[in-house]
């Protein structure tokens, strides 16, 4: 596979700040600036920034807007508020997961779709194909946002420093417009790292002089700069799944543990959403016999658990970790796994990983492995 | 950064001090270090086992992966740095001092290993 990195409107800066860059997803993205461990803490006890520009945003617009959106995604749509925001899966025929979304509802009859990277243009392909006969337009908004997050504790009093905007009204999955740092910006209280936190819809040519000036109000407050490295563990850290990890198309959100997110009792298209035979079937059998459940390794050892690798008990493979990483909060390696349901209940004896030959012994913890106190 | 002068290089980006009484230390770079970020956990040859040149002997681990540890050296080794096992940041910290990883009683001077200047051309560092 060849291809052009394609560069975040930030590109620039995050070279004069030395960043050591990565693709992903076709991108070429921060990794780090420097020490992840200290960007992971940075974010769990002061704030940090990060450029997350690569997500994919999808506008859907019209009459029947919400409509199409029950009909094409798997949650109840018509439930979501004006200026709230809703996590949501995408799923094919089969019931098998195209990826995991935030829609917020910016308006009476506007909503914007977040897709992860690597499968916005599966996104957009599935929704402008379910949109057949909807009286609804979809709209490929990928070029029209630059999108900077600022996570941590110290980030509400960071953000209320360059904005006017009522944060104190503005609860955990709900957006508005407002005014940051002079630039226009879409202000949602969301995030992928466990604590609290906002992330910045903003035009690309607006990202420099808002990441600028959030870098400046946030210095005194120990705000830093992070890279996906530390994105990664923050997010294993407290449990939340990655696509492409513990997230594909061969597993439905019944698999993955997130059968909350499938609503068969929608305001529209309860009955016949894409997927919905399947799901049905999916359920039922996730609440006879499951097969698989995802859970949380604790490491005895210091070795690292990586995504691929085998869950084991008495030499016999009986999972495989799905993603793995050292957690700086808990001082030892961590990993997702799915596990046969024999051995997935908390506290099961005997659990390993193997490790490149090594069964190392792991302790079996319900997820997530961080939860912030509020 | 800059690569002590006193030092050999390898194109696996260790480096190799000069021998004194018959053993030499091994360490990696800080080039290497930089491009692995956080280490987290090293596997070092335990005393007594024997590494050869341009063979693998261990393991580091970072944040985001594994890599292997080449032996710029053959010999017999006698120590592996403690410090770092317990606290494997000394890698990235200090590691052309504090962090080293080995001591190699050696058994035969290798050959083709960089100087400083030949492995910052090298490396690009």
């Amino acid at each position: 596979m060849s291809h052009t990195s394609r560069h975040t409107a930030l590109d620039a800066l995050h070279r004069s700040l030395g960043a050591t860059m990565t693709d992903f997803a076709g991108w070429d993205m921060p990794l780090r600036y420097g020490s992840e461990r200290d960007e992971h803490n940075a974010v769990r006890t002061r704030a940090g920034l990060f450029d997350l520009s690569h997500m994919g945003e999808i506008t859907v617009t019209g009459p029947q807007a919400v409509d199409l959106l029950n009909f094409a995604l798997v949650g109840n749509i018509g439930s979501v508020g004006a200026g709230r925001a809703r996590y949501t899966m995408i799923c094919q025929a089969d019931g098998g997961i195209l990826d995991d979304l935030i829609v917020y509802r910016l308006g009476e009859t506007e909503y914007m779709i977040v897709a992860n990277a690597g499968n916005a243009q599966i996104v957009l392909d599935a929704v402008t194909e379910r949109a057949a006969g909807f009286d609804a337009e979809v709209r490929d908004d990928r070029d029209a946002y630059a999108l900077i997050a600022v996570q941590g504790p110290e980030s509400p009093g960071i953000l209320k420093s360059v904005t006017d905007a009522d944060l104190d009204g503005l609860k955990y999955y709900a957006g508005l417009p407002g005014t940051v740092a002079g630039v226009p910006a879409l202000i949602a209280r969301t995030g992928y790292t466990g604590e609290d936190g906002f992330e910045l819809f903003v035009a690309p040519e607006h990202a420099e002089k808002l990441w600028q000036a959030l870098t400046e109000a946030g210095a005194p407050a120990g705000l830093i700069p992070c890279g996906l490295s530390c994105r990664d563990t923050l997010r294993l850290e407290a449990g939340m799944p990655l696509y492409g990890h513990e997230l594909t198309t061969a597993l439905t959100p019944f698999d993955a543990g997130l059968g909350r997110v499938v609503k068969f009792d929608k305001t529209s298209h309860a009955d016949d959403f894409v997927g919905a035979d399947a799901l049905r079937a999916a359920a039922e059998r996730a609440e006879a016999a499951p097969p698989r459940k995802l859970v949380g390794l604790i490491a005895e050892g210091r070795r690292v658990p990586r995504a691929g690798m085998s869950v084991v008990v008495d030499g016999q493979v009986v999972g495989e970790v799905t993603s793995g990483a050292p957690s700086p909060t808990l001082g030892k390696p961590i990993a997702m796994a799915y596990v046969d349901a024999a051995h997935a209940a908390p506290g099961t004896a005997g659990v390993g990983v193997d490790i490149r030959g090594t069964h190392e012994p792991y302790e079996v913890v319900a997820l997530p492995f961080y939860k912030r106190q509020k | 950064m800059s690569n002590p002068q006193q030092l050999r290089y390898s194109k696996e980006h260790e480096w190799l001090s000069a021998t004194e009484d018959g053993v030499a230390t091994v360490g990696i770079t800080e080039y290497a270090a930089n491009a692995l970020g956080d280490v987290v956990y090293a596997d070092l040859p335990a005393a007594g086992t024997t590494v050869t040149a341009g063979e693998t002997c261990g393991e580091l681990e970072s944040t985001k992966s594994v890599s292997d540890l080449y032996s710029p050296i053959t010999g017999e080794v006698v120590e592996a740095n403690q410090d770092v096992v317990d606290d494997p940041s000394l890698v990235n910290s200090a590691p052309f001092t504090g962090g080293w990883l080995f001591k190699v009683r050696v058994a035969e001077e290798p050959g083709d290993l960089l100087s400083a200047d030949e492995y910052t051309a090298f490396a690009g560092s």
